[in-house]
């Protein structure tokens, strides 16, 4: 079972009290955007087979959103960070170089 | 191709079964293919047969990292059905049921098509008003199905709890031609067709590069080397996105795990395949006698092929509250397949960015009735590089444009 630290309120919570939100750091797309900027930014994902950025919310918790980093194809968690940034932490991206050889990084 | 008959089984018969030949070859690949085809599921190997069949083109690999049919196409529950809502889905998944029909000839293979019946049950005034829908907009697609009362579910399905106290059945949506096949078979019988017509399938051959040249496909790197072609289909299901990739674009696909479990085998008891969206859970039994129970997808980005347990007690809680006879049957084996979902829960078979390149995934939870179909459709969008009739709403541009074609909310659990 996944389970996953909540950095707002501390608390580690398995999958049956978070909700998933998918791909994080997507860069939204103003009214100017192109129709491909939209699509891209709307339906095109990364999906990638290996480590993954994400959203989650603390749904049936303290209800708060939150980013974590984790495998897709191990679910190893490499670690969670709060909603307010716009990308990953550097020592966590440091951490995950280190344990996943190969990691073409987190763009 | 030594055909399969009866009279083939009397003749081996008498001479100690010694006289099988090998289903298909395995040959080591060529230096080049006018086509290559990535992924011998049922989409895969159906696309090289239609290439094949009806527009001849036979120097075809289809290229499979695993074993043929490992993938989704080994692990779903069978179900064949062709009641959606919206006309271009009605078109191909009914071509695609209606290939079905014909399908053990066709291939001289008995895949076990049984057209049993398939039963949608209403169990709220929504879900009902929306099968309604359903089956006035299956009636002018000439799609044959009904809406029929609880009375006539529980002639259908004895074993049914109609006065559930949470969800009572209000009735359901009922396609007497949907039903089951047997998976394997038609991955080995699409296989054996291909291999007959001078095609290569070459198993355990994992696709690890794309090259590409001007903006057009060049070649794919594989475990076993280097093979050129011209055109190049991705076939691939859940790793749709990982094949993209080396291509260099992306897809608006997210790979997520799909359970399912069976039971030990019991007499039969039920004969028609009983589907339940609301509480979220499908069984139906296999010939072998055990009953075959599917539910949701797991919420996250997954390739592991195995995920969560709240899922599988999901699934069987909302089943034994609808089937109270099945709550002391023991399970047998569970197993998981990485589904490629889309937006809109509609597939994709489409040119791609690249030239040459052509993608056909997004069947999602839903694919195993639409291999004829999608091979048909694929292969006319291989052949002849641009999309026929059943292939043209389920391009990639569909997404700019805005034009989903969407049946996420015709069908509510996976299937
Ligand atoms: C539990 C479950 C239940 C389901 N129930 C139903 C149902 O009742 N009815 C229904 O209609 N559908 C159902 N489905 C959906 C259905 O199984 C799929 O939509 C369908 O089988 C997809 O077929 P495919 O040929 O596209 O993919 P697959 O059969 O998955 O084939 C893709 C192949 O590509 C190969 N591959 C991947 N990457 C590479 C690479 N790099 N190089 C070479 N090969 C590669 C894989 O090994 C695999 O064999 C279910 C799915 C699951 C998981
Ligand atoms: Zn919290």
């Amino acid at each position: 079972m996944l389970i996953l630290e909540c950095p707002c309120c501390g608390v580690m919570a398995d999958e049956t009290e978070l909700a998933p939100g998918g791909e994080a750091h997507l860069t939204r797309v103003g009214p100017e955007g192109s129709d491909a900027d939209f699509e891209s930014y709307l339906f095109d994902r990364k999906n990638p087979k290996g480590v993954h950025f994400e959203r989650w919310r603390h749904a049936a918790g303290c209800g708060k959103w939150f980013h974590a980093a984790r495998s897709t194809v191990t679910l190893e968690v490499f670690g969670t960070y709060p909603a307010q940034v716009t990308e990953p932490p550097k020592a966590l991206l440091a951490t995950i170089a280190k344990k996943v050889p190969g990691w073409e990084g987190w763009q | 191709m030594r055909r399969y008959s009866a009279f083939a089984i009397a003749r081996e018969a008498l001479r100690y079964h010694q006289g099988w030949e090998r289903a298909w070859a395995s040959p080591d690949p060529k230096k080049r293919y006018d086509a290559i085809i990535v992924g011998a599921g049922g989409h895969g190997l159906a696309t090289a047969f239609y290439l094949g069949k009806n527009h001849g083109i036979t120097n075809v690999a289809v290229i499979e990292k695993g074993w043929l049919g490992g993938g989704n196409t080994g692990r779903n529950t069978t179900i064949i059905r062709s009641n959606y809502l919206q006309d271009p889905s009605a078109a191909i998944y009914e071509k695609s049921r209606s290939l079905y029909e014909t399908m053990s000839q066709d291939l001289n293979m008995n895949v076990m098509f049984s057209p049993r019946g398939v039963i949608m049950l209403a169990q709220t005034e929504h879900e009902k008003r929306g099968y309604l829908r359903t089956a006035h907009a299956n009636a002018l697609q000439g799609v044959d199905t009904e809406f029929i009362g609880p009375e006539k579910v529980r002639q259908l399905v004895p074993i049914i709890n109609i006065d559930g106290p949470r969800y009572p059945v209000l009735g359901g949506l009922w396609q007497p031609r949907g039903g089951t096949a047997r998976h394997d078979a038609v991955a080995w019988g699409y296989a054996r067709a291909c291999s007959a017509m001078g095609m290569d399938i070459i198993q355990n051959c994992a696709v690890t590069g794309i090259e590409t040249e001007g903006g057009k496909v060049k070649a794919v790197n594989t475990s076993k080397g280097r093979i050129e072609t011209g055109k190049l289909a991705l076939v691939v299901a859940g790793h749709s996105s990982e094949l993209a990739e080396m291509a260099g674009f992306r897809l608006p696909i997210e790979s997520v795990s799909l359970q399912a479990l069976v039971s030990e085998p019991i007499k039969p008891c039920m004969d028609v395949v009983v589907m339940a969206n609301t509480v979220h859970g499908y069984m139906s039994q296999s010939d072998k006698g055990e009953m075959v129970i599917g539910g949701g997808t797991d919420g996250f980005n997954n390739y592991t092929q195995r995920g969560s347990f709240h899922h599988i007690e999901e699934t069987v809680r909302a089943l034994v509250e609808t089937f109270p006879m099945i709550s002391r049957l023991k399970m047998l084996r569970q197993w998981g397949g990485i589904v490629d979902m889309t937006g809109d829960r509609s597939p994709i078979l489409s040119k791609t960015p690249v030239g040459g390149i052509y993608v056909n995934c997004g069947w999602g939870t839903g694919g195993f009735k639409a291999i004829p179909g999608s091979g048909w459709a694929m292969a006319e969008l291989v052949a002849k590089d641009a999309p026929g009739p059943l292939a043209a709403d389920f391009g990639l541009e569909r997404f700019r444009e805005g034009r989903f074609i969407d049946e996420s909310v015709a069908a509510g659990v996976a299937h």
